[in-house]
């Protein structure tokens, strides 16, 4: 197209100058449902997270109460299979998943980009159909009666053994993985063409790096889990197929198909809180990223590389010894992206105008126990300890350190960051400090004795153990409540916010990055008119302490 | 006949960037579906290793004939598709509308082709299960089970492509494209095409290799 054709489009394009109302004028229900701003997409998709995520809370709640005594008294162990499977079912694929990125992702990345809004803003909305549509199915099958395969759903246990409803849920989870395809083709086409002039691929926010390349990981391997999960259940329903031994299938293929996609689905569920945590260590030391392109491609090395270590979850499951090499290899190689980010993250904080608020907190204690998920990752990738300790507790309390202590840290880290721009409303700092530090407490209650109780030996999966583990299970136990407390005082708070908290300025924690240059909460389109960007990301000036409350 | 406006969805600036966002989202679809298909081409790739000479055996009770007359159809298909683009590209409705009629009958005749020889597959109990014919050649089920899946997951996407051109076909029969908007077209013969290019693959796999006349 010429010049001449170009130019009339300026006139085409719609007046949204004048639209100073914010995206939340309209309250009816219908124009929440069939809404296409992404900001209001974003909202949705907080609210049933937040649902499935209590679902799936209370089943761990009575799992670790099962764990409180050694006998197997509280719940048969068919129900604790069932138990366990909801929870990490529900928490993979309808908290964590779409946590970072369909919540915060979809709020606020148009708004960073200096767009009005994503590129395909109907598709937008049908992801979170399809989502709630996989819901629907999944706790279909927890109400008649749920399943006992874990999340997991090993072949040949899940094809032909397991008397429970394993094809619904696997729909369910088939769905919702199309309303995550569709929201990382929708991120990877608004990266690439809807920045605003002058933001140039350096100068965006590491943000929108970090959900890059997340985005690249749903649409390159969820396909994989939907084809996948899709044979099992053919196999269930016709009685025959791929993974069953009995026509000379390879029950191990199912692993391997499996984790070619759930080994990067564990990147999609640390990726995001990497992005968030360089969003917030910049703006609460008031520096700029040491680092930024190392840690910009660092998160297209955790996904490049993220697909090529799926065998380490199989070093014991008849996987050759050769390719056990190459891929504990691979895995090593991992650490070293995740160091640079770990590094770069703490040679900004050195000297820097540090001030605790709430987010930042979060993100400190994201630093720590990321590094302590990370660390213990590298025994596991190790052939001959991992040998030792798979399937222990050992696992478990490595990837909650990653997935829970990662992921969800970075996720409150998030969501108190964008807060005001969200709701246009200030949480009340004090109580968000006090959660931040509750949640840390009993996260690490919680989990580090895990890591005793797997490497003594005591193995995942059971209702029942013997009791010289009571003392670590109670501990874990007591260190699950206090948990839960930390994850309960952030609902109290931030919904007491919402009608008493303070108003909002446009930019609370004088921040740079454009979602802060419009108005809280942000009009329809985002901008009064589009912004134009003539410099790189955190460019922070010097404050000091006094002038930052002040503002 | 009035023309499709060239509509600009209010997120963007100028037609230009909404025709690149358009094309690198269905580039972008186009890999999830190859990573899709990839799964079962892992699949077809890991059994062929393990069990050569099964699979060699299964793959002559697949007809040749439908195969081969299928492969002729579908590629057809994607040269009138092709001309479709072209048409749309040139502002020729009249060419459009014929060219993606075209492209529907070829694509209806391919399924038909395979409802025929599925039929007879279940006539020569080729189908797995308790049925099966071939049971004292063991592992031809698994060539057979995955014969089903891939011509079966591969026909539910030429059913789409088919919706998907009817839809073209009825709004370029009431409104025009013109040579200034004609990205739907452009999508649709896109996803067309990768249709096409399953089969390309499926062919030698189900009926060529190890097959000597």
């Amino acid at each position: 197209m010429n010049a001449t054709e170009t130019a009339p489009c300026a006139d085409v394009a719609p007046e949204y100058g004048h639209e100073s109302e914010n995206y939340l004028h309209q309250h009816t229900i219908k124009s929440w449902l069939l809404t296409t701003d992404h900001k209001r997409i974003g909202i949705l998709y907080l609210l049933s997270i937040i649902f499935f995520f209590a679902i799936a809370a209370f089943a761990a709640a009575i799992m670790r109460l099962e764990l409180l005594t050694p006998a197997g008294d509280l719940v048969h162990s068919d129900t604790y299979n069932k138990l366990f499977t909801i929870h990490g079912v529900l928490m993979v694929w309808f908290f964590l998943i779409p946590s970072i990125p369909a919540v915060l992702g979809n709020f606020v990345i148009p708004m960073m980009i200096g767009a009005r809004d994503v590129a395909f803003p109907k598709l937008n909305l049908l992801s979170w159909y399809l989502f709630m549509m996989g819901g629907a199915c999944a706790l279909y099958s927890i109400l008649v009666g749920g399943v006992d395969t874990g999340w997991t759903f090993y072949t040949p246990y899940s094809s032909t053994y397991s008397n429970s409803h394993v094809v619904s849920m696997a729909a369910g989870i088939f769905i919702a993985g199309f309303g995550s395809i569709l929201t990382g083709l929708n991120f990877i086409v608004t990266v690439h063409t809807m920045r605003a002039p002058g933001l140039t691929w350096f100068r965006l926010p590491l943000f929108i790096w970090s959900l890059y390349a997340t985005s690249l990981i749903l649409v390159l391997a969820t396909p994989i889990l939907a084809i996948t999960l899709g044979l099992m259940a053919v196999e269930r329903l016709w009685g025959i197929g791929i993974f069953n031994p009995h026509v000379g299938g390879d029950p191990v293929l199912f692993q391997h198909l499996f984790w070619f996609y759930s080994h990067p689905a564990v990147y999609i569920m640390i990726l995001p809180g990497m992005g968030v945590v360089s969003e917030v260590i910049t703006c609460f030391s008031r520096k700029q990223m040491f680092g930024y392109a190392y840690v910009a491609f660092a998160s297209l090395a955790i996904a490049f590389i993220g697909f090529l270590v799926w065998g380490h979850h199989m070093f014991v499951a008849g996987q050759s010894v050769y390719a056990g090499l190459f891929f504990s290899l691979l895995s090593f190689l991992v650490a070293i992206p995740s160091g640079i980010k770990v590094f770069n993250w703490t040679a900004t904080l050195y000297k820097g105008s540090i001030s605790f608020e709430t987010p930042m907190l979060y993100s400190l204690a994201f630093i720590g126990l990321f590094s302590l998920g990370g660390l213990t990752g590298l025994f596991l990738a190790t052939l001959s300890v991992d040998v030792h300790l798979t399937d222990t507790y050992f696992i478990v309390a490595h990837f909650h350190y990653i997935m829970v202590g990662g992921m969800v840290t970075g996720f409150m880290a998030g969501l108190h960051y964008w807060w005001p721009k969200i709701s246009g409303r200030m949480y009340p700092e004090k109580a968000g400090q006090l959660a931040a530090l509750v949640t840390f407490i009993g996260f690490n209650l919680t989990f580090f004795p895990q890591f005793v109780l797997g490497y003594l030996g005591m193995p995942r999966r059971y209702h029942a153990y013997p009791p010289e583990f009571q003392i670590y299970n109670v501990l874990s136990t007591a260190g699950a409540s206090v948990l839960g407390v930390g994850y309960l005082l952030p609902v109290i708070y931030l919904i007491w916010s919402l009608k008493h908290g303070k108003i909002a300025e446009r930019n609370p924690w004088k921040a740079t990055g454009l979602e802060w240059k419009t108005s809280s909460p942000p009009p329809v389109h985002n901008f009064e008119e589009t912004p134009v960007v003539g410099e790189g990301p955190y460019n922070y000036p010097r404050l000091d302490h006094e002038d930052l409350e002040h503002a | 006949m009035p023309e499709v406006r060239p509509a600009l969805a209010e997120q963007f600036d100028s037609l230009e960037q909404q025709h690149e966002a358009a094309t690198l989202g269905i580039w972008t679809f186009l890999a999830t579906e190859v990573l899709f298909f990839g799964g079962l081409f892992t699949a077809y790739v890991v059994y062929r290793f393990l069990y050569p000479q099964a699979f060699a055996e299964a793959s002559h009770h697949t007809n040749l004939l439908y195969g081969t007359v299928n492969t002729a159809v579908l590629l057809t298909s994607s040269l009138t598709m092709a001309l479709a683009v072209q048409a749309a590209q040139e502002g020729r409705n009249r060419a459009l509308v014929r060219c993606l009629a075209a492209t529907i009958v070829l694509g209806i005749g391919f399924l038909l082709v395979k409802g025929l020889e599925y039929r007879e597959h279940f006539a020569h109990h080729l189908v797995p299960g308790a049925q099966f014919a071939l049971t004292a050649k063991p592992k031809t089920e698994l060539f057979f089970w995955l014969y089903f899946t891939m011509t079966g997951l591969h026909g539910i996407h030429v059913l789409a492509g088919i919706g998907v051109l009817s839809v073209l076909a009825f709004m370029s029969s009431r409104l025009n494209f013109s040579s200034e908007y004609y990205t739907p077209v452009e999508m649709g013969g896109l996803y067309w095409h990768f249709v096409d290019i399953v089969w390309v693959f499926l062919y030698p796999l189900l009926y060529l290799i190890n097959r000597h006349l």
